[in-house]
């Protein structure tokens, strides 16, 4: 087995020099911030409609996040993640409708669901692997939109259920649109600093050393079943808390909007933005919510074609996704990391799927 | 979406009372599933052929066989006898396979696994759309080669053993062929060991690509046979897929044998499933949830070798 060599691309900091003192942290600090009040500033500048769209792709950021976070760091695939951002909505959907719960404290419980339902789907998939995992995975997308028509006195069946519309809080001033924005945004970056803190770590390390070779893992004094079902939980959680806020958003759930093809397009936004990232899953989000709408611009005859063809052009020209590709070269340009970049992903084709 | 397979015949007439008796209605329904896994087996096989070459499931191949059909239904319709058109359609297919592999999968060979994956993903999205942009949406009837009527005392129609026939001699040739040519044995070569095929001289990129065609080619069959009792629309080969990714894996994603045995094992469960446990939406699920039960217990299929890996 290789001793892979993109342990200091996986954590940079881990390896950077010099990264203590007031003067390194600022530099460290100062770039994020700047983007971050870039964000926040962002939706007064542009119209309502504008703000909606990015607030979605705020959501999927969060949903593609999940999906990295099990089959970027810890290499099991999901076809099904739609299925727990499914649950996440309705957590909050029937939360909302049955129990007049506020909205903001129905994340907690839906993140807690399906966290629950993430380890309990992932103690069976550690059986699996490869494309028997995407099968299993693929089972849970195709059902669904079925089961959830199926159980109707809970979930209002084909008409779905709609919510009441959030109101922002009196007296600051902002609309609806803007104030739901503002508060994706806070969870999001909530979730990428969650996110990092726990991949930088040991869970993290655990999870990548799995994903390299399970075997050697396991000879390391790796538990392999518990990092797998964690990893499981963890995405499945981020995942859910992504479907949550978009029952909020969209204040409207039904089963249509649950379908294969919803797990499908976190895939591909997991894996144009670079599947073992975190920066990735905006680029994915972005291009979940946008790229079919270029694609209509462009064909109102066959937009999906378009669709298509725009992910096999994005996976020429950059297969390891852009954050995947793109980060080692800008990487590259900072003197002090002179770490050179994993040629691939995963060098063993067949692992995965 | 994926649309379920119909179980209730439409053209079967009762020729007496014993049609209704639990006995016979049992065979019934497993003779048709034997015929729609037939159907499975085929689409399975051509998933189980890719994945044993290239490590990658081939996610358009529904779409792939969906859109030879199309070429099919159009040849029919320009008056072209079935048989005929059958064998342009299968000839078609090949060099649509061998060209997609060349052309679109080649450039992501050597990527991430997950990007061919999406390549695929990709694929499907483009042939579906395409497909109802140039034929449109709607439905199409599609002729069926073989007469209806009811066989052995109604338990079996004439086009249910058409299907099974016609699966069988695909099979057989497909057996011939990797078995008896030196082209086969070249295939064979190419999928067991790479590197050690190029190192005696065979082009294991050819090889890709004949295998893309043959696969392609399986796929047009299942189309053709399908698209009778499903009829043709752009979204004909969901539920199809689905059935046949799982019928591969149940038999195990890298044993043929287990593809055919896999997809007619998932065809009689499904219309088992749906005659006697459930005859809802639900039964795709229940289908699945029972598969996958089977899993549980053998991880890599009936058939499937386990992956063994070196330290």
């Amino acid at each position: 087995m290789i001793v892979r060599k993109d342990f200091a691309y996986v954590f940079p900091e881990k390896l950077a020099v010099g990264s203590v003192g007031f003067a390194s942290a600022v530099r460290r600090w100062i770039g994020p911030l700047v983007l971050i009040v870039i964000a926040a500033a962002l939706p007064f500048a542009i119209s309502n409609y504008h703000v909606f769209e990015l607030t979605l792709v705020m959501i999927y950021a969060i949903a593609v996040l999940g999906l990295n976070i099990l089959t970027g760091y810890n290499g099991q695939i999901s076809l099904g993640h739609g299925g727990f951002f499914a649950a996440g909505a309705y957590t909050a959907a029937i939360l909302l409708h049955r129990y007049g719960v506020p909205y903001w404290a129905t994340v907690p419980p839906a993140a807690l669901i399906c966290f629950a339902l993430g380890v309990l789907f992932g103690l069976p998939a550690l059986r699996f692997e490869g494309p028997y995992l995407a099968l299993v995975t693929l089972a849970m997308a195709v059902a669904t939109p079925q089961l959830l028509k199926y159980f109707d006195n809970w979930t209002g069946g084909q008409q779905g259920i709609n919510l009441p519309k959030v109101q922002p809080p009196p007296g600051l001033g902002i609309d609806r649109d803007r104030w739901l924005y503002l508060v994706v945004l806070v969870v999001l970056l909530v979730a990428m600093r969650v996110a990092a803190n726990l991949l930088n770590g040991r869970t993290g390390r655990a999870f990548v050393a799995i994903r390299d070779h399970p075997i050697a893992a396991a000879a390391m004094g790796i538990n392999t079943a518990r990092y797998k079902t964690l990893a499981f939980g963890t995405s499945t959680m981020f995942t859910g808390i992504a479907g949550a806020l978009s029952a909020i958003v969209i204040s409207f759930v039904a089963p249509e909007s649950f379908t294969l093809f919803l797990s499908l397009s976190f895939l591909v936004g997991s894996a144009v933005g670079g599947i073992a990232t975190i920066g990735g899953a905006i680029v994915g989000g972005l291009f979940i919510v946008f790229v079919p709408n270029f694609a209509n611009d462009i064909s109102d005859a066959a937009p999906w074609a378009i669709y298509g063809l725009a992910m096999l052009l994005f996976m020429y020209v950059m297969p390891r996704g852009v954050v995947g590709s793109l980060g080692p070269w800008l990487a590259r340009l900072t003197p002090k990391n002179q770490l050179t970049a994993p040629k691939s992903d995963d060098e063993h084709r067949g692992r995965l799927l | 979406m994926p649309k379920p397979w119909q179980t209730t015949r439409k053209f079967a007439i009762p020729i007496s009372d014993i049609d209704t008796l639990p006995m016979h209605q049992l065979l019934q329904q497993i003779f048709s599933g034997l015929a729609a896994g037939a159907i499975y087996a085929s689409l399975a096989l051509a998933l189980v052929m890719i994945y044993r070459a290239t490590d990658l499931v081939n996610f358009a191949q529904g779409d792939m066989a969906m859109f030879s059909t199309y070429i099919a239904w159009m040849l029919v319709n320009a008056g072209t006898p079935f048989w005929a058109a059958f064998l342009v359609t299968l000839m078609a297919s090949f060099l649509g396979g061998m060209a997609i592999e060349r052309i679109i999968i080649r450039p992501v060979e050597n990527a991430p696994v997950l990007a061919a994956v999406v390549v695929t993903i990709g694929l499907l999205l483009i042939f579906n759309s395409l497909a109802g942009w140039i034929f449109t949406y709607t439905l199409q009837e599609f002729p069926s080669p073989f007469p209806d009527r009811t066989l052995f005392g109604a338990l079996m129609t004439t086009r249910d053993l058409g299907v099974i026939g016609v699966t069988l001699v695909m099979l057989v040739l497909l057996y011939a062929f990797f078995r008896f040519t030196t082209i086969g044995l070249a295939m064979r070569a190419a999928a067991q060991n790479p590197q050690s095929a190029l190192l005696c001289g065979i082009s294991v990129g050819r090889m890709l690509a004949i295998g893309w065609g043959l696969a392609a080619a399986f796929g047009a069959t299942a189309g053709i046979m399908v698209a009778p009792v499903l009829f043709l629309d752009p979204n004909m080969m969901g539920g199809v897929f689905l059935y046949a990714f799982t019928g591969a894996l149940l038999g195990g994603i890298t044993s043929p044998v287990g593809a055919v045995v896999g997809g007619l094992i998932v065809g009689v469960t499904e219309n088992l499933v749906g005659t006697y446990l459930i005859a809802s939406q639900l039964k795709l699920t229940v289908a699945l949830i029972l598969i996958i039960l089977v899993l549980v217990f053998r991880p890599n299929g009936l058939f499937g070798t386990p992956i063994v890996q070196r330290v």
